[in-house]
């Protein structure tokens, strides 16, 4: 969903090694000395969160993370990718998969000492439901039964003049907290992948402090139940966090202090990471990709992984022009994606071939028969479309680097085809996702998904269902959204993986958007850090850090 | 003098007040609602747009947003941020380590930029002449962040001989490097306008008077050449301390520094009014006491020059 | 005097000295006047002769024409296209099929270095004389004006210089050059240039005002006007030409910024598109690859830095020409 990485869950495969650094004398492979590392602090890159930090008003990398890891959710998504796992829950049982019985582990606390009991889940919830709250991510909210009643829609969009009604209701009906430590959800419809979302940080509880004060004032000291807890955010400097004592759930901290330093500019943050001064950077820049130098620059503290994400180009299908399916996959079949990688990512990102992300529990590897390249296909089929007359532009967000792909793009479909096409930078993101949210696009545009919660529902519904949250090509088949709407409702995952399938294959025939590339990830970390893993979504786990 | 100065104090306020209405509308109008784009690659709910719109009042007409922003600001307070930070805070921050480069990057350019004008102005197009010129314009010509870049990574990574980027502590030391980089675009300009002031003055009657006089060259040149030549040179050092402050977004990405360049552009780009009017409008009071300091100096470089 | 900013930026202190021929005053002012009542016409017939002497006019003035025809004519440079290319040959190194090799998107770089002279040259020169002409008439009558005309132009002049480039350059350009807009290739050139006119024009006012303050007291302005020359004729006639020294100075080298400025913008996603190209343009695509790549930022690099050297050694040998002292 985001280019940030506030997502949760994946399988991330190659995300989840440990890794066991070579320190630059010592070859005790285990881990550092103990001791050293119990009082160890470390400083990882970061950015300026973009909001206060409360969970269910973060949606973006800088402060996503810091969420991350002050809080610990009902579930967890392990690094290794596999199934959620149980983390404050005790248990959630369902027999229906539209009653869920949450019973949660006892006495563990905020880092204000204030037990985590359900009643903080359960407001927590409300008000990151309740509309004149506006949080970002209210519409996580919205399986519960009683939604609408708290969240109310305005009738004529922000930029109307009328105002949203007040919303009926402060809390959902389907909330109901039945003692300290149990409480019951009912979603409006079965759902079957609702217990896999609860990892996302929307979900996490908030303590009493927070309903005692203003969200904002609680957001420049957040107070979460996770390993670590926060000590200071100095603006565009540093936010310091360090471990809570009191933790006792499996993750404890190996080592005692966590400072994000913020730069505004990665190459900044890469010098400090090859001169010694910063021990972990998630992503190195461009200019050190380039020509593989960072892994002749870091040696064995290069570390390679993917992300569940996926690079797309969708379509404008409220366009006339892009509403003919054979020109839509004739563009599609015209993009060389293994040479995109290859000479643009210089192979660390790869070519996409299905549709939902292969690191997705229930995806089909492959199933993006539109993701081939044959340029033959693609010309049969841009004939018997029609052609295509006018300049076809290619429309990216100039404030991130998107220009050196969707210009390759652009002139593969230009090489290939005899299309004009050409890419256009637009100045800003925020400008650039208005015209997509007002559907004012007037050529085929990036887009880029980075999975919420690990399941391949979150690769389906919001992106190729009618009004879903991020169908915002206006993309509509009546029998896809049958399908889907079968998939997300049925009794078991299993089932729901199998309804899924069948939606995509229809998707494929149709191709209202074109995956090119699948995420990866190129980290570096310290001499000083001997042992680390990443999360599923490619953070530092800061609980696997041993000095 | 005393009128004067408190002639050219009053003529700031109406400067001030310019200023700070023409920021306001031009951010104001930069297209695109700030808040369209904080959901990444999901639409936002029309509550959160709401919810955002209301509270920085993004829903009134741009008197309403301008008046509220004044009437604040006269009561030291400078709005707060998206994030829910107050503004003044970030200024306070900010602007010394800004300062700082800044001055820093002036100093070295005024060195440099100098001692290469003199040298030249004395011995015009010989081979150093050409070689000052070709190499400062060289430095005009590639962007800031190729030559921070290269910089960087030459000296502070793989040379290691100084720290690659500036820490919280802003030390001297790890700032002559970002100062260079800052202050190389200017120091061209610098050495062309010290070369020329120079050579023109070399010929004046009271160099030829000093020479005859039996002075010593270096006497000459120190004291009669060099004082007489500096009045254009502190006019562009002048003016250039706003423009290095303003103009030190690059320079200050590279190496990490938290100052007011990076602020100011992401603050544009995000259409937080509050954040780029404040820190513009220090910028601006800056620039115009700059100018009035400059303009004092003339008269303790050129005797001729007084204020009544 | 009872303003202070009568020091120009270049040409030296107030001509409060008698300025006769040779007296040595520290203006570049005074003398081509005295000498053009003398011996009329001569100015430039000297400044001609003078010029047609000096190697340093002759290597620059070749130069100009040659980046101003490649400008204008790049296909009698190059048969090689500047637009398309191939990935498969992408980041190729220069070899006698390409000379300057292949950059990311597989595009010849000599072809787009050719190519990308025309939007440089155009948008640098234009951007420049704009510049010159808006700021320098803005700073001759605040300076001969002076009074309440030069406060109100002075101080509207330090509002345009506290504006932010960039936040200037946005709105300005996405206002007219926003995505989705229809504009070609010279309308766009066009915006570029007017961001880049109406953002640098105060540096040039105050240069022209403090130059103009300095010699409007010389005592050949004070004899033209006791002659009974009019406003218009002091002007134009007498101390434009006087002043005129250091605008050049700052003018031959706001070439070379400003084909870096455009560059700026077109990264920022509001100048010059695709398949416009400029060196500026190239300059910024070869910025991640400075390590692995560096001939695709040295080429275009290598051609602004030359053609701004022909333009400050242009300016640099009329300037000199132009002033007697300097013979």
């Amino acid at each position: 969903m985001r280019v940030s990485k506030r997502a949760s869950g994946a399988i991330a495969l190659g995300a989840a090694f440990a890794l066991v650094a070579s320190g630059c004398s010592s070859s005790d492979g285990d881990g550092g000395d103990a001791a050293t590392s119990a009082d160890g602090a470390i400083t990882v890159d970061g950015t300026e969160p973009e909001n206060p930090l409360v969970p269910s008003n973060t949606t973006e990398t800088g402060g996503g993370k810091i969420i991350d890891w002050m809080w610990t959710g009902l579930v967890e998504y392990p690094n290794n990718g596999g199934a959620p796992q149980n983390a404050l829950a005790e248990s959630i049982d369902t027999t229906d998969s539209k009653v869920y019985k949450i019973k949660i582990k006892q006495n563990t606390k905020f880092h204000d000492g204030t037990v985590v009991k359900a009643k903080n889940f359960v407001d927590a919830w409300n008000w990151g439901a309740y509309s004149p709250n506006g949080a970002q991510n209210s519409s996580f909210f919205s399986d519960i039964e009683g939604f609408a009643d708290v969240n109310t829609a305005d009738p004529d969009g922000p930029e109307g003049p009328q105002k949203a009604p007040e919303p009926k209701a402060k809390e959902m009906s389907g909330l109901k907290v039945v003692d300290d430590w149990n409480f019951e959800v009912t979603l409006s419809a079965p759902t079957a992948v609702f217990p896999t979302k609860l990892g996302y940080s929307t979900f996490m509880p908030l303590p009493d402090a927070f309903f005692a004060g203003s969200a904002e004032e609680f957001g420049k000291k957040p107070i979460g139940n996770g390993p670590v807890k926060f000590v200071s955010w100095e603006n565009n400097v540093a936010i310091k966090l360090t471990r809570f004592d009191d933790y006792q759930l499996r993750d404890k901290m190996k080592i005692k202090d966590v400072n994000i330093k913020i730069y505004q500019d990665d190459t900044a943050a890469y010098s400090d990471l090859v001169s010694g001064n910063l021990d972990f950077m998630q992503q190195v820049p461009v200019s050190a990709l380039a020509g593989d130098k960072w892994k002749s620059d870091l040696g064995d503290r290069a570390v390679s992984s993917t992300t569940p994400s996926t690079g797309i180009i969708a379509f404008p299908i409220y366009d006339k022009r892009f509403q003919n399916p054979k020109l839509r996959r004739a563009i599609s079949l015209s993009i060389n994606r293994q040479e995109i990688t290859d000479k643009i990512f210089f192979g660390n990102r790869k070519p996409a071939d299905s549709w939902a992300n292969p690191l997705t529990p229930g995806a089909t590897p492959g199933n993006c028969t539109a993701c081939q390249f044959n340029v033959d296909e693609a010309k049969k089929l841009l004939a018997e479309a029609g052609g295509f007359t006018g300049e076809l532009v290619m429309y990216y967000n100039a404030d991130a680097s998107h220009k050196e792909w969707m210009e390759a793009v652009a002139q593969q479909i230009k090489t290939n085809l005899g299309i004009n096409a050409r890419a256009e930078g637009v100045p800003t993101f925020a400008v650039f996702r208005q015209n997509i949210n007002a559907h004012k696009m007037k050529g085929a545009y990036r887009a880029g998904w980075q999975q919420d919660y690990p399941d391949v529902e979150n690769w389906v519904n919001p992106l190729y269902v009618t009004g879903g949250s991020s169908n915002d090509g206006l993309y509509s088949n009546k029998q896809v959204d049958a399908l889907a709407k079968e998939a997300s409702s049925a009794p078991s995952l299993d089932a729901s993986h199998a309804k899924f399938a069948e939606a995509v294959k229809l998707i494929d025939q149709d191709v209202p958007s074109m995956p090119i590339y699948f995420g990866g990830q190129q980290s570096g970390h310290s001499e000083k850090i001997k042992k680390m893993e990443l999360s599923n979504v490619g953070e530092l786990d800061i609980t696997s850090v041993e000095l | 003098m005393g009128r004067y100065l408190l002639r050219r104090l009053l003529q700031l306020v109406p400067v001030f007040i310019g200023t700070t209405f023409l920021i306001y509308w031009l951010v104001w109008s930069v297209p695109g609602d700030p808040f369209a784009g904080k959901c990444g690659d999901r639409r936002c709910p029309d509550s959160y747009i709401n919810f955002m719109t209301e509270k920085y009042q993004l829903d009134q007409s741009i008197w309403v947003q301008y008046a509220t922003y004044m009437k604040n600001l006269f009561q030291g307070d400078f709005g707060i941020t998206f994030n829910n930070r107050a503004v003044g805070d970030i200024i306070a921050t900010a602007y010394p380590n800004t300062l700082k480069l800044a001055v820093v990057a002036l100093a070295i350019e005024a060195i440099i930029g100098l001692s290469a004008g003199v040298l030249t102005g004395l011995r015009r197009n010989g081979f150093l002449d050409n070689l000052v010129l070709v190499s400062t314009l060289f430095l005009i010509a590639l962007p800031v962040f190729v030559v921070g870049f290269v910089l960087q990574w030459l000296l502070g990574v793989k040379w290691g001989i100084v720290h690659p980027t500036v820490s919280n502590e802003m030390r001297l030391s790890e700032l002559l490097l970002p100062g260079f980089v800052l202050g190389s675009a200017s120091m061209a300009y610098v050495a062309r306008v010290a070369r020329t002031s120079i050579a023109e003055n070399r010929r004046a009657d009271y160099v030829r008077t000093a020479i005859a006089k039996g002075l010593p060259m270096r006497r000459v040149v120190g004291v009669h050449l060099l004082r007489n030549s500096l009045i254009p040179v502190v006019t562009l050092l002048g003016t250039d301390l706003g423009a290095l402050m303003g103009g030190a977004i690059v320079t200050e990405g590279i190496f990490g520094i938290n100052g007011i360049g990076r602020a100011v552009l992401r603050a544009i780009v995000t259409k937080e009014s509050a954040t780029v009017v404040s820190i513009v409008v220090v910028l601006v009071l800056v620039y115009l006491l700059m100018n009035l300091l400059v303009d004092l100096l003339y008269a303790a470089l050129d005797p001729r020059i007084r204020y009544e | 005097m009872s303003d202070p900013s009568t020091a120009s930026i270049v040409s030296t202190p107030p001509a409060t000295v008698p300025t006769e021929a040779g007296s040595g005053a520290p203006v570049a002012a005074g003398l081509p006047e005295n000498a053009r009542k003398e011996k009329p016409r001569g100015l430039l017939g000297d400044a001609w002769r003078d010029l047609r002497r000096k190697p340093l006019f002759w290597i620059s003035a070749i130069l100009i024409l040659v980046f101003v025809t490649m400008a204008a004519f790049p296909s009698l440079f190059t048969s090689g296209d500047p637009v398309n290319g191939a990935l498969s040959r992408s980041r190729v190194e220069p070899s006698a099929a390409a000379w300057f090799g292949y950059d990311v998107q597989g595009r010849d770089v000599y072809a787009r270095v050719i190519y990308g002279a025309r939007a440089s040259i155009v948008v640098a020169l234009i951007s420049t004389i704009g510049t010159l002409l808006i700021g320098g008439t803005i700073g001759i009558i605040a300076g001969y004006a002076g009074g309440w005309v030069d406060a109100l132009l002075s101080r509207f002049a330090d509002i345009f210089f506290g504006l932010p480039f960039v936040l200037g350059a946005i709105v300005i350009l996405t206002t007219f050059n926003g995505a989705g807009s229809s504009n070609n290739e010279w309308q766009i050139m066009g915006l570029v240039i007017m961001s880049l006119v109406v953002l640098s024009w105060p540096v040039v006012m105050r240069l022209m005002r403090s130059s103009v303050l300095a010699t409007k007291e010389a005592d050949y302005i004070v004899a033209a006007r006791a002659l009974g020359a009019g406003t218009g004729r002091i002007i134009l006639k007498h101390l434009l030409p006087n002043c005129l020294a250091p605008l050049l100075v700052y003018g031959t080298i706001m070439v070379g910024s400003f084909i870096g400025a455009e560059a700026t913008l077109s990264f920022l996603g509001i100048g010059l598109k695709t398949p416009v190209v400029s060196w500026g343009i190239m300059i910024s695509e070869a910025q991640n690859y400075i390590r692995v790549s560096p001939f695709l930022l040295f080429f275009p690099s290598a051609f602004l830095v030359t053609a701004v050297l022909s333009f400050v050694m242009l300016g640099e040998a009329v300037r000199e020409a132009l002033d007697p002292k300097l013979r």
